[in-house]
């Protein structure tokens, strides 16, 4: 089932009761609050003393340590297999492969129920078949990792070999469209599309290379968990616990309450961080050894076993009329997967949402491949989708002699193109507008190649970047008020260096009329209230709703607890706010009661309200997206083919920033990630074994220091009603649009257009 | 047979094939020091030893035998936090924060190497006794410290904050 599916489900039986137009969240208005302040991270201290501890830092008493081995071959069958030498290694506490594992259930897929975290739904060494060429195969447990290391290495393995899909091109001509993409159509079409390209008066119709990516959070992915009888503790680092929970419970056959999953901190998640088959192992191997297990894979194991973004082939299409107008929009393409996974990177939805067109053609399909499966990066499909669209673009603007910001506002649509929904909140001319004063985008030369300083050819690119709106069901927030007017907001929700514990203290404390310091946000923890995954770019609007939901109920509580003799006495939910450290008449007057005074009165030390948050139904009456303008500046070495990006801008519309440091961070960590799209990154993928060829740090190469400029981020900070808090998630929109961004950018500077991710400058010469 | 480790005498492992990274991590439970890959190319893993920076995956322990090694915890041991610490939070020099001790210990050893005058492939003056912490030099001598967050912008700043201008130099002691 997918995400929509699933609202839409929630939503039934829900209709009556909720009008699409709920009223606007009242802190919206709200002028003084923390909301919109650039509070400190709250962790930060214990960040920068290296006291935050992750996964593979909890400590455990008869600790052992887990090494992976992992197949060398794609596709076959185990056929011998000898653990002899490594049992017999000093320190060897337990070797598992199939032939010992237990019987365990497969991963329920994630989003076959909403309940359910599995990256691919492929058992996890049950039996002797390999379905990609680095699939574990043994898990060694030694007392120390150095002896795990070791004996591992002294397993020998004999496979039978089958012949396997590997090449993306064979496997394309098998390409089918997947049942859905992201619970939407695979294929969305508006008119004759390609008879409207035929006729038009500009056309361009290209063709986009994407590559393998890994996200490459520079914590790998570690576990530390241990048995305690049929209890079962696991220290992870994920971005979906309670989904997690639910998994595992679902594999090992026991109850979800048996299981407390903790993840405090998460070293970097950016969609990686899931259920793959370490964790699973890693379980089963304590289970069977009666030890705790710490598996902490190395770098290579995250490229072999946790899966990243997988490869596209897109084509690109557009006819323009004399006025500018589209006549055909065609966004078409293929993408690699595995039957295991459903993860069709919807490279598609920008086009669906972004443009007015006469006609559409709007297409994804699936080719299928023995490999890893692969699994949802940074704005899966909007970052590469935007590559190509936005490539597009700048090309169909050169075609008409015009300019490309000038080419959007001609085709800025009045209403959802596709949905037909009306738009929340779409300020994305202003967006541009705001960006390309700053950026001085009036100096660029339409003409490409005519700035030159010394050896460098400069450039200027620009580029739209676009995100969804996602608030997820099914998420519960408990809201504690303590009577020395303090207030622990919990959910189980995940802090992977977005800020959530900071912006949530912020957005309880003005929900609930507390100072800042007030507030605590618990998270992190499955015996916290179930939260969402950290996912979509949703966690925020998802908490803030639930969080929302508690405190109303608290406050209902709270009217009722005060009684008669409280200056409060009559009012019902509706006629009072959160405001001072209590609650007052919402005309302003001097009905007011402290929640000191009411906590006192009824002789409470603490009240508590716990409530999950009503289905998100804005997403069924609204096209609700964010968008952004990126704005690059590049220098192309004339000589070697070297690429500086010397100066970046972006400029987003994101609903209301609620606390502006954070955010300029995230924004930032999007775009670099999304320059590494651009300049560098590809997981190689070895078409004749079906290996990843570059399985570490030194040869996958992200963005270092000197790869990244100064970045300069602003905001509209227009909030959209229609949302909680009137935001938007930023997690993902940032690396949406850069790589269009810096490929126009580069081919202003050089006159040569790059369709063929990463532009490395061998392709520049 | 010791290594001195934030001030206190530490055996050095029986086993030679740990690392100083995982005497750290596994042995000491000083798990401030980060482990992002395990092979030199990340910078998470960056202790002080002897007040130079190293990557303590690709140290083995029995080779500091009689060397002090100072590691994040270290870096500060009164609880009160070193400048640069303070830098980072100003600048949000940080997301996750799995990268973070590894920049704040290579950016102490860096601003030493500058003192000493030791170059970097953007200094243009090799003579010079002392390097000026430029935005370049900056961005230069810290790109063996891998942020997958992208906090690349805060990180420089605070060490710009602290390092970059000479009056503040002093702290890098
Ligand atoms: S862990 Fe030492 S450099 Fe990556
Ligand atoms: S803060 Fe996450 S890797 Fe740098």
């Amino acid at each position: 089932m997918s995400i929509i599916d699933t609202v839409k489900q929630a939503a039934t039986g829900m209709m009556v009761k909720l009008t699409p137009d709920a009223p606007p969240d009242p802190l919206i208005a709200r002028k003084h609050g923390a909301l919109g302040t650039s509070v400190p991270r709250i962790d930060g201290p214990r960040k920068v003393r290296g006291k935050a501890q992750f996964a593979a830092e909890v400590p455990a008493e008869n600790m052992t340590y887990a090494a992976l081995l992992y197949s060398t071959v794609a596709r076959g069958r185990i056929t011998a297999l000898d653990t002899a030498a490594t049992e017999a290694v000093p320190g060897v506490v337990f070797v598992m492969t199939h032939r010992n594992a237990p019987r365990l259930k497969p991963p329920a897929l994630f989003q076959t129920d909403p309940r359910a975290a599995g990256a691919s739904s492929l058992p996890v060494m049950q039996d002797a078949e390999i379905h990609w060429n680095g699939e574990p195969v043994a898990i060694v447990l030694a007392e120390t990792q150095e002896q795990a290391d070791h004996a591992k290495s002294l397993i020998t393995v004999a496979y039978q070999a089958e012949p396997a899909r590997l090449s993306f091109a064979e496997a394309a001509t098998q390409s089918h469209q997947p049942p859905n993409v992201m619970g939407e159509p695979a294929m969305i079409q508006v008119g004759d599309a390609e008879a409207a390209l035929a006729g038009a008066a500009f056309k361009v119709d290209l063709t986009f290379r994407t590559p393998r990516h890994s996200h490459a959070a520079i914590e790998p992915h570690a576990a530390t968990v241990w048995w305690d009888g049929d209890q079962l503790v696991v220290h992870d680092t994920t971005q979906m616990l309670h989904q997690e929970r639910w998994t595992l419970a679902g594999i090992f056959g026991i109850p979800e309450e048996s299981i407390r999953i903790l993840s405090p901190f998460v070293g970097g998640g950016f969609g990686g961080k899931g259920l793959w088959s370490h964790q699973i192992l890693a379980v089963a191997a304590s289970k069977l050894s009666g030890r705790p297990v710490r598996v902490a894979l190395s770098r290579e194991g995250v490229f072999r076993i946790a899966g990243g973004r997988t490869t596209t082939e897109q084509r690109v299409a557009l006819g323009a009329k004399a006025d500018g107008t589209l006549a055909a929009l065609i966004h078409t393409g293929i993408v690699a997967m595995t039957e295991h996974n459903n993860c069709p990177e919807q490279f598609t939805f920008p086009a669906r949402h972004l443009y007015a067109a006469d006609a559409m053609l709007l297409e994804q399909r699936v080719a299928e491949m023995d490999m890893l499966a692969n699994t949802f990066m940074r704005a899966p499909g909007e970052s590469i989708g935007t590559f190509a669209l936005e490539t597009a673009m700048d090309e169909l603007a050169e075609a008409m002699g015009i300019d490309p910001i000038e080419l959007r506002r001609r085709l800025e649509p009045e209403k959802d193109p596709t949905s037909g929904h009306a738009f929340s909140s779409r300020n994305i001319l202003e967006a541009y507008a705001k960006g390309a004063e700053r950026f001085g985008w009036d100096k660029r030369s339409p003409v490409p190649r005519s700035r030159r300083e010394g050896e460098w050819l400069v450039g200027m690119g620009v580029a739209t970047a676009t995100y969804p709106y996602y608030r997820m069901p099914g998420a519960a927030a408990r809201v504690t008020l303590t009577r020395d007017g303090h207030a622990r907001v919990a959910m189980a929700s995940h802090e992977m260096g977005m800020g959530t514990a900071t912006v949530q203290a912020q957005a309880g404390a003005d929900r609930l009329g507390l100072p800042v310091e007030n507030v605590t946000f618990e998270y992190g923890d499955t015996l916290l209230p179930a939260g969402t995954i950290a996912g979509g770019s949703s966690q925020t609007a998802s908490i803030a709703a639930a969080v929302t939901a508690a405190s109303a109920k608290l406050v209902a509580d709270l009217l009722k607890r005060a009684g008669n003799d409280s200056p409060l006495a009559g009012l019902s939910a509706d006629d009072v706010e959160a405001r001072d450290g209590g609650l007052g008449h919402r005309d302003g007057g001097d009905r007011f009661e402290s929640y000191a005074s009411i906590l006192g009165r009824a002789g409470l030390e603490e009240v508590s309200a716990e409530a999950e948050a009503p289905p998100p139904m804005e997403v069924m009456s609204y096209s609700m997206h964010s968008y952004g303008a990126q704005f690059c500046e590049a220098r192309v070495n004339a000589v070697t083919g070297e690429v500086r990006v010397s100066r970046f801008l972006g400029s987003f519309d994101t609903g209301r920033i609620l606390n502006p440091r954070n955010a300029t961070s995230q924004f930032r960590g999007g775009i670099i990630m999304g320059l590494g799209l651009a300049l560098m990154e590809e997981t190689e993928f070895d078409e004749r074994s079906g290996r990843v060829m570059n399985p570490s740090l030194a040869e996958y190469h992200v963005p270092v220091h000197l790869d990244v400029p100064e970045i300069d981020v602003i905001w509209t900070d227009i909030p959209d009603p229609h949302a909680p808090l009137g935001a938007h998630g930023i997690g993902e929109i940032g690396i949406t649009g850069v790589g269009a961004a810096v490929a126009n950018a580069i081919y202003s500077a050089t006159g040569k257009r790059v369709r063929d991710l990463p532009i490395t400058l061998d392709k520049l010469l | 047979m010791t290594i001195t480790i934030n001030g206190q005498q530490v055996a050095v492992p029986s086993d030679p094939r740990v690392s100083l990274l995982d005497l750290l991590r596994e042995h000491l439970h000083l798990g401030g020091s980060k482990k992002g890959c395990n092979q030199g190319a990340c910078g998470a893993c960056t202790v002080l030893a002897d007040g130079e920076r190293i990557l303590s995956c690709l140290a083995l322990a029995v080779q500091y035998e009689g060397r002090s090694v100072v590691s994040i915890e270290g870096l500060s041991p009164d609880g009160s936090l070193h400048p640069l610490q303070h830098a980072f939070i100003e600048h949000d020099g940080y997301q996750c924060g799995y990268c973070t001790p590894g920049q704040i210990c290579s950016a102490v050893g860096m601003a030493g190497e500058a003192k000493r005058g030791l170059p970097s492939a953007v200094t243009a003056d090799l003579a010079a006794d002392a390097v000026q912490l430029t935005h370049d030099e900056l961005r230069e001598r810290m790109s063996g410290n891998l942020c997958r967050c992208g906090a690349h912008n805060g990180i420089i700043a605070a060490i710009a904050d602290t390092f970059g201008r000479p009056a503040v130099a002093e702290a890098a002691e």
